[in-house]
């Protein structure tokens, strides 16, 4: 079987009418949508009160309405996610959390809230940056504690522990199917693309998790029979900042002779890695997986557990070749590359580096990867 | 040359005390291992009461000053930006960050010899690359490193969350047994409490020097001021630093008292937001051509200074031997130490949710009898330059004139002089001034 996996079209779908989404799902549940940046966030927390998270991720549109919020040199990302809100398309949205991660994405959320919505529930959660502390764990708990008590307050309701195992529950089975269909791209074959992989999970970032687990499972039940009509070519990793730039993996895959098999950025494996483990305190297990999750680099000190993870995962999916990937000015990427660069290297992993902003030039990073991929044919040879 | 009626003015008399100091700190770090003592490395807000406490005799050398330092040597700078990008790094990082490794990796001091290797490092982490900064050089240098993650938010927000509190002070414990490893000392508890009663009177010291700059006219520029804070970033517990901060208090008391300007020609009043392009202080003389002058900035007055914000205006923070409290123990101790840091430093907003910034900004404007507010889009510092429009949003909104310009606080590269004060004449035209003189 080849051809269109069923389930995608309709997470596609979610993907390119994520409002529309979010909309209907709201009007069907009655229940409260809340946006969120930076893939930090306790989802299971909103879940467990029967919020709908949904990322506030941009479009790749040209823009100039973020020119009076944030200074030009902050990353691409951070001012297309805030053109959104500037321009009204996130108008459903009951509030905007983030989870304190990187610098740029704090003035996204401070202007959401000072010029877009003064009146939601907005809430900053200072998410520990020293994740290598054993104190990490009980802060956070502390945090959330703090976050789901403003909550129920806002809601009238209590989140109780049901609702949370719950959603603990369904959240980490959304993990496991997402595993399960990752493995697939271990194959010599694939019988998934990457531009599919990234779909599937932007969609799980922006939809219900039992809506996007039937998906998945249909998915998974499709993939065994599956043989994709296409030579998979160089075995390819992305690493880096967010990227959920559909286009350029269409380009890599669809233009060259390349198949991405596995990643590590925050619209792929860094969001649905680690589960959370079975506990009595429930917002400890939480606290737990987002803490012990893998790194985004602005976490990643004093001991690095990136990297490694990163080579693991080249060897797991037999990969020959890493796109890195950053997001023009996103300083914690900037200071890992070079090292990552270096390590992936002498691992016996070819890198190539290219720098994103809100739109790529597809016909110059066709070239340039085309290149790269040769390099690496080549040195298969001879 | 117009005819404006001028302020008497005078150099300050402890100016060359303020240089000395600054140059014997950088030789102190130098010569560390030739005295017998160790060296050591991290930001400008690390928390060296912790250090003080296991090894008092440690020289530190703090991150940013040092970058800043290089910055204002452009040649040097400009070879430790190479330095830094021949390694991969890419321009928009951080340009102090780039000008310390530069200096590493070209194994080049500010004064020309080698550049002086660390025994450890010891950082606080409140900007996406302060932990990163000296995990990288630790790799470098293969030096043990550790750091404690301050960046806990807003400080009025702080204030009623403890676990905020409570997770720097579980942090710094962590800290005090690798530091305890790493000296092979004993963390002394006497030792502690003396050097953050410093810390405290040091940082409570510049916030009353500053409250002073309300006078008309101004005792002190912020160019000036720059060259006063400074102290402050390099150590908060050298006993040297807290009594020189005492002389200027008396000092800038003084001048107030006798009416005695920074500018004698001064007519209108700004403050400035962010770190200075390093290489271009010209531009705060520049100003003076209008009879303009820089009172301060949330930047110079609060990174360094301990403050408390009542809703409308800032004043300067109560020590704790003022306000008669003594500690019982260690925790006590680390628990005020953390608040002291999170809770007392209106810049910690800045680096945070930024809600309340422009809130300060605007109540300095007031305060501070300015007239208008200049803002630096620092390419060079993510940290410092967050929220920077949304300032600018705030003052405009609030009726007070604003001028932005676009420069580099590390890296002259991205400094244009002429740009800046062809910005600056046409926000003095708008405002109706012209030059005193050409």
């Amino acid at each position: 079987m080849s051809g269109q996996l069923p389930g995608l079209a309709g997470l596609t779908s979610v993907v390119s009418d994520r409002h529309g989404y979010a909309r209907q799902w709201k009007e069907k549940t009655e229940g409260k949508v809340m946006g969120y940046l930076c893939t930090y966030a306790p989802e299971e927390l909103l879940y467990a009160a029967h919020i709908l998270p949904t990322r506030i991720v941009g479009t790749h549109e040209p823009q100039s309405v973020t020119e009076p919020y944030i200074f030009g040199m902050y990353c691409p990302f951070c001012r297309d996610c805030l053109a959104q809100g500037l321009q009204g398309r996130y108008d459903y949205l009951d509030g905007v959390l983030i989870a304190q991660s990187c610098l740029h994405i704090r003035q996204t959320w401070s202007c959401w809230k000072k010029y877009v919505l003064p009146e939601g529930q907005n809430y900053y959660l200072p998410f520990p940056n020293n994740v290598s502390s054993p104190s990490a764990v009980p802060y956070l708990t502390q945090e959330l504690a703090v976050y789901k008590k403003g909550l129920e307050e806002w809601l009238g309701q209590e989140i109780t522990d049901d609702a949370l195992d719950h959603a603990i529950e369904t959240y980490n089975t959304n993990r496991r199917l997402m595993h399960a269909i990752y493995a697939f791209r271990k194959q010599e074959k694939p019988p998934l693309t990457g531009k599919e992989a990234m779909i599937i999970t932007l969609a799980g970032q922006m939809m219900d998790k039992e809506e996007h687990n039937k998906a998945l499972t249909e998915i998974l039940a499709a993939l065994p029979d599956r043989n994709l009509d296409r030579d998979t070519g160089v075995r390819l990793m992305i690493v880096g900042s967010e990227d959920d730039d559909i286009a350029f993996l269409n380009m890599v895959e669809e233009d060259l002779n390349a198949t991405v098999v596995v990643d590590d950025h925050c619209t792929g494996t860094r969001y649905f890695w680690n589960e959370v483990p079975a506990g009595e305190n429930r917002l400890e297990a939480i606290a737990r997986r987002y803490v012990e999750r893998p790194r985004c680099p602005s976490k990643d000190w004093f001991a690095r557990t990136r990297f490694e993870h990163i080579g693991r995962l080249a060897r797991e999916y037999n990969v020959a070749g890493a796109l890195l990937i950053q997001q023009k000015f996103c300083d914690p990427h900037e200071a890992d590359i070079p090292p990552l660069q270096k390590y992936l290297e002498d691992n016996g992993i070819r890198t190539y580096f290219l720098e994103f902003d809100l739109t790529v030039p597809l016909g110059q990073f066709k070239i340039r990867i085309e290149a790269f991929l040769e390099m690496i044919q080549a040195e298969d040879l001879f | 040359m117009s005819k404006v009626d001028l302020y008497p003015t005078e150099p300050f008399k402890c100016w060359g005390k303020a240089k000395e100091l600054r140059t014997r700190y950088y030789e102190k770090y130098r010569d560390a291992h030739k005295n017998g003592r160790r060296r050591y490395v991290g930001g400008a807000e690390t928390l060296d009461v912790l250090v003080a406490a296991v090894d008092p005799e440690a020289a530190l050398m703090t991150a940013e000053p040092y970058g800043a330092s290089i910055a204002h040597n452009p040649k040097f700078s400009r070879a430790c930006q190479e330095a830094a990008a021949a390694k991969g790094f890419a321009p928009d990082m951080c340009a102090y960050l780039r000008n310390w490794w530069g200096s590493m990796y070209l194994n080049k001091y500010i004064d020309g010899g080698e550049f002086p290797r660390p025994d450890f490092a010891f950082q606080s982490h409140f900007c996406c690359m302060h932990a990163k900064w000296f995990q990288l050089a630790s790799e470098y240098l293969n030096i043990p490193y550790f750091a404690i993650d301050i960046a806990m938010g807003a400080p009025n927000d702080i204030a009623g969350n403890q676990q905020r509190i409570d997770f720097v002070v579980n942090q710094s414990l962590e800290g005090i047994e690798f530091l305890e490893k790493v000296t092979g000392n004993k963390f002394d508890d006497e030792l502690f409490v003396e050097a953050l009663h410093n810390e405290c009177e040091a940082t409570a010291l510049w916030s009353e020097i500053c409250d002073m700059n309300k006078a008309v006219p101004a005792p002190m520029d912020q160019k000036t001021a720059f060259s006063f804070y400074v102290l402050n970033t390099l150590s908060r517990v050298d006993p040297e630093f807290v009594a020189f901060y005492r002389e200027l208090k008396d000092e800038v008391a003084d001048r107030v008292k006798r009416g005695i300007a920074a500018v004698a020609s001064e007519r209108v009043r700004f403050i400035d937001d962010c770190q200075p392009p390093w290489s271009f202080l010209q531009f705060f003389r520049y100003m003076q051509m209008y009879g303009a002058v820089s009172v301060g900035s949330v930047y110079s007055f609060t990174l360094m200074g301990t403050w408390d914000w009542d809703g409308e205006h800032l004043t300067p923070a109560k020590t704790p031997k003022e306000l008669g409290l003594t500690f019982k123990n260690r925790e006590e101790a680390l628990r005020f130490y953390a608040e002291w840091n999170l809770v007392k430093k209106p810049i910690m907003d800045e680096l945070g949710a930024g809600l309340f910034k422009h809130q300060y900004m605007v109540s300095m404007v007031r305060d501070w009898n300015c007239q208008g507010a200049i803002i630096h889009y620092n390419r060079g510092c993510e940290g410092a330059s967050l929220h920077v429009a949304e300032s600018r949003l705030a003052l405009m909104e609030a009726g007070i004139p604003v001028m932005t310009y676009e420069a580099n606080m590390g890296d002259d590269r991205e400094t244009d002089p002429a740009a800046i004060t062809a910005r600056f004449d046409a926000f003095m035209d708008s405002m109706g001034y012209e030059k005193l003189y050409h």
